[in-house]
């Protein structure tokens, strides 16, 4: 009970802070995808795989008082930190431990930026599809970043190092 | 002629409670509704269980489908057809991708992708693209067809006018659940002048957009959503209807992950249940027989398992009181403690639940949301998104009102209060 909820604090928790309400997205989704049990939803919308049920967790999270929301104005756009409060550490009693290798996970995933991520999760999104298929999605889907061939390869070796952490 | 161009010989229509009729004149659309993928929607309910608040809401998701999809026809027949905006190219493929956009969802949905771990949305693709009838019909337009359709319903098809037209703040697919939904549940909420948001809907590159003149139908359709959400949609005894349902699905897994005997093989779930589901597995289930399995399961030895059934088949629901997550997370942990020790399992009997809702929401620049706006399209042709205009709907967009319940079986408790106090200690925690 409130596991869903207790498994977003502990993720940041163990990220210490993540900024970026899309690279937030980004990261569970990818965790997601190497099996770690998160249960939120995913579809594809402008920056690739988007939860709505993740956006409302951490809406909740927040009015909870369990997540803390930084917000810095960059000029053309608002960012937004997350990080975990006094308060919600104590929430943490509620989680299960955590996966062995999800903290290796997140590291290698904060370290990114949302950009990458944003390519990674969408290659993932279509990861039943052949590796071409793959590319000609994202092609399409995400005309408009123009991603480089270099991107696409360091996409694909992301993949493959994340998926060296997945749960079997 | 080609398949793609072929009509019929007389128009055929459904008499239909919302729209009137639903008329169908191109051979594909027709061939399509015959399929069995297609009749299968038939067995499925558009609101899984909320027909047991409102009795009326026993509709299914064929009638649903066939609604967005006269939706669609009309909006490009009767408004966007000439339109310099408008490839008239995209009609058929469009038309399809409305009429099949619901093609996976299963029986009580919701509940079963929950349990499973399914998504409906990869099911409608399987199905599209799949070894099935529909595929066979819409292959027989062109070899492409199929994947076209299944792109414009998973959202990755280039032409995003098209994408808009089912999916997008304000799109066939709610246009009719809001109305057909209303319509059967008998609330008085969820109507708005669909023809007057018609007749204003414009096709543009990127999407389609609302004269500025229609604004105010806009405004009434987004508060019949809001309205819609909290009335119907979020109604806490159907939701404790889907909780019971949930936990069903939930007992019958864990019985056959510990080697339990059932009397009655659950053949049907066998799959579901292992991981081994093939497409087919999942087409050949319905409705009426999870209903089924319900009725027997109440004959079943294991004692969670039948009352479970008992309670979903005879509207035995569980009770509910309001429950704040932020200062009373501890309470449940509490209660778990005091539910075993009374010999009740809380994993079925002790459920939180929560509903939330963003009527209407717009994309700022940077990092806002994902939503794409509802735009208002100017006298001198210039977008503005609608909440700029509006101050009905500025005064609820990016609001998300949120609802926490906590369910549990206030019949058993009090009835056995008096016996065991600890049943009275829970009811006093929970109800105060």
């Amino acid at each position: 009970m409130l596991q869903e909820h207790a498994r977003i604090v502990q993720f940041i928790s163990m990220a210490n802070e993540v900024t970026g309400r899309k690279k937030l997205q980004k990261m569970i989704y990818i965790a997601k995808k190497m099996n770690f049990p998160f249960a939120e939803k995913y579809e594809l919308h402008m920056y690739g795989p988007y939860s709505e049920e993740l956006t409302l967790r951490i809406e909740e999270l927040c009015a909870m008082g369990f997540l803390a929301e930084r917000c810095t104005d960059k000029g053309s756009y608002v960012q937004y930190s997350y990080r975990v409060t006094g308060e919600g550490e104590g929430f943490l009693e509620m989680a299960d431990d955590a996966h062995a290798m999800l903290g290796t996970c997140i590291d290698s995933m904060n370290a990114k930026s949302s950009r990458f991520l944003e390519l990674v999760s969408t290659l993932l999104y279509f990861d039943q599809l052949d590796k071409d298929e793959q590319i000609a999605k994202v092609l399409i889907v995400k005309s408009k970043l123009n991603f480089t061939v270099e991107e696409m390869t360091a996409a694909f070796e992301f993949i493959s190092e994340m998926q060296t952490y997945a749960v079997q | 002629m080609e398949y793609k161009d072929e009509k019929l010989v007389e128009e055929k229509v459904f008499k239909d409670p919302v729209h009137r009729y639903i008329h169908v004149r191109d051979k594909v659309i027709w061939d399509v509704i015959g399929t069995s993928e297609f009749q299968r929607l038939r067995r499925i309910k558009q609101l899984g269980t909320t027909y047991l608040v409102f009795h009326g809401a026993e509709h299914s998701r064929f009638h649903h489908s066939l609604g967005v999809y006269e939706i669609v026809r009309r909006i490009i027949d009767d408004g966007f057809s000439g339109r310099p905006e408008w490839n008239n190219e995209e009609r058929l493929v469009t038309m399809c991708a409305a009429l099949l956009h619901d093609l996976g969802h299963g029986p009580f949905s919701h509940a079963f992708e929950k349990v499973f771990d399914l998504d409906h949305e990869q099911f409608t693709q399987a199905i599209l693209l799949g070894d099935t009838e529909v595929n066979a019909v819409l292959r027989r337009v062109a070899p492409d067809f199929p994947q076209k359709v299944a792109d414009i319903i998973g959202k990755t098809y280039p032409d995003k006018l098209v994408v808009s037209l089912i999916s997008s703040q304000i799109d066939a697919d709610r246009m009719d659940y809001l109305q057909r939904d209303a319509y059967f549940t008998g609330v008085s909420y969820g109507h708005f002048d669909m023809e007057r948001i018609l007749r204003v809907m414009r096709p543009t590159e990127e999407q389609a957009v609302i004269k500025y003149s229609g604004m105010h139908a806009v405004e009434d359709y987004i508060m019949s959503r809001y309205q819609m959400y909290w009335q119907v949609y979020f109604h806490p005894v159907s939701r404790s209807a889907e909780v019971i349902l949930t936990k069903i699905l939930h007992r019958a897994k864990q019985l056959h992950a510990s080697g339990y005997i059932f009397k009655q093989e659950p053949t049907h779930f066998h799959s579901f249940f292992d991981k081994t589901f093939v497409l087919e597995d999942y087409i050949a289930l319905d409705e009426n027989i999870l209903m089924t399995y319900f009725q027997i399961w109440m004959k079943e030895e294991d004692a969670i398992l039948s009352d479970l059934c008992y309670r979903f088949i005879n509207r035995r629901l569980f009770q509910y009181a309001e429950f704040d997550p932020a200062t009373e997370y501890r309470k449940i942990g509490e209660l778990e403690q005091l539910f075993k020790e009374a010999g009740i399992d809380p994993a079925y009997y002790l459920v939180t639940d929560s509903s939330s809702d963003l009527p209407y929401d717009f994309y700022g620049p940077g990092e806002e949301n994902e939503r794409l706006p509802i735009y208002l399209q100017m006298k001198n042709g210039d977008l503005s998104e609608l909440s700029r205009s509006s101050d009905v709907v500025d005064a609820i967009s990016g609001k998300r009102r949120t609802d926490h319940k906590i369910y549990f079986p206030e019949d058993v408790l009090e009835a056995g209060k008096a016996k065991n106090p600890l049943y009275g200690r829970i009811l006093h925690m929970l109800k105060g």
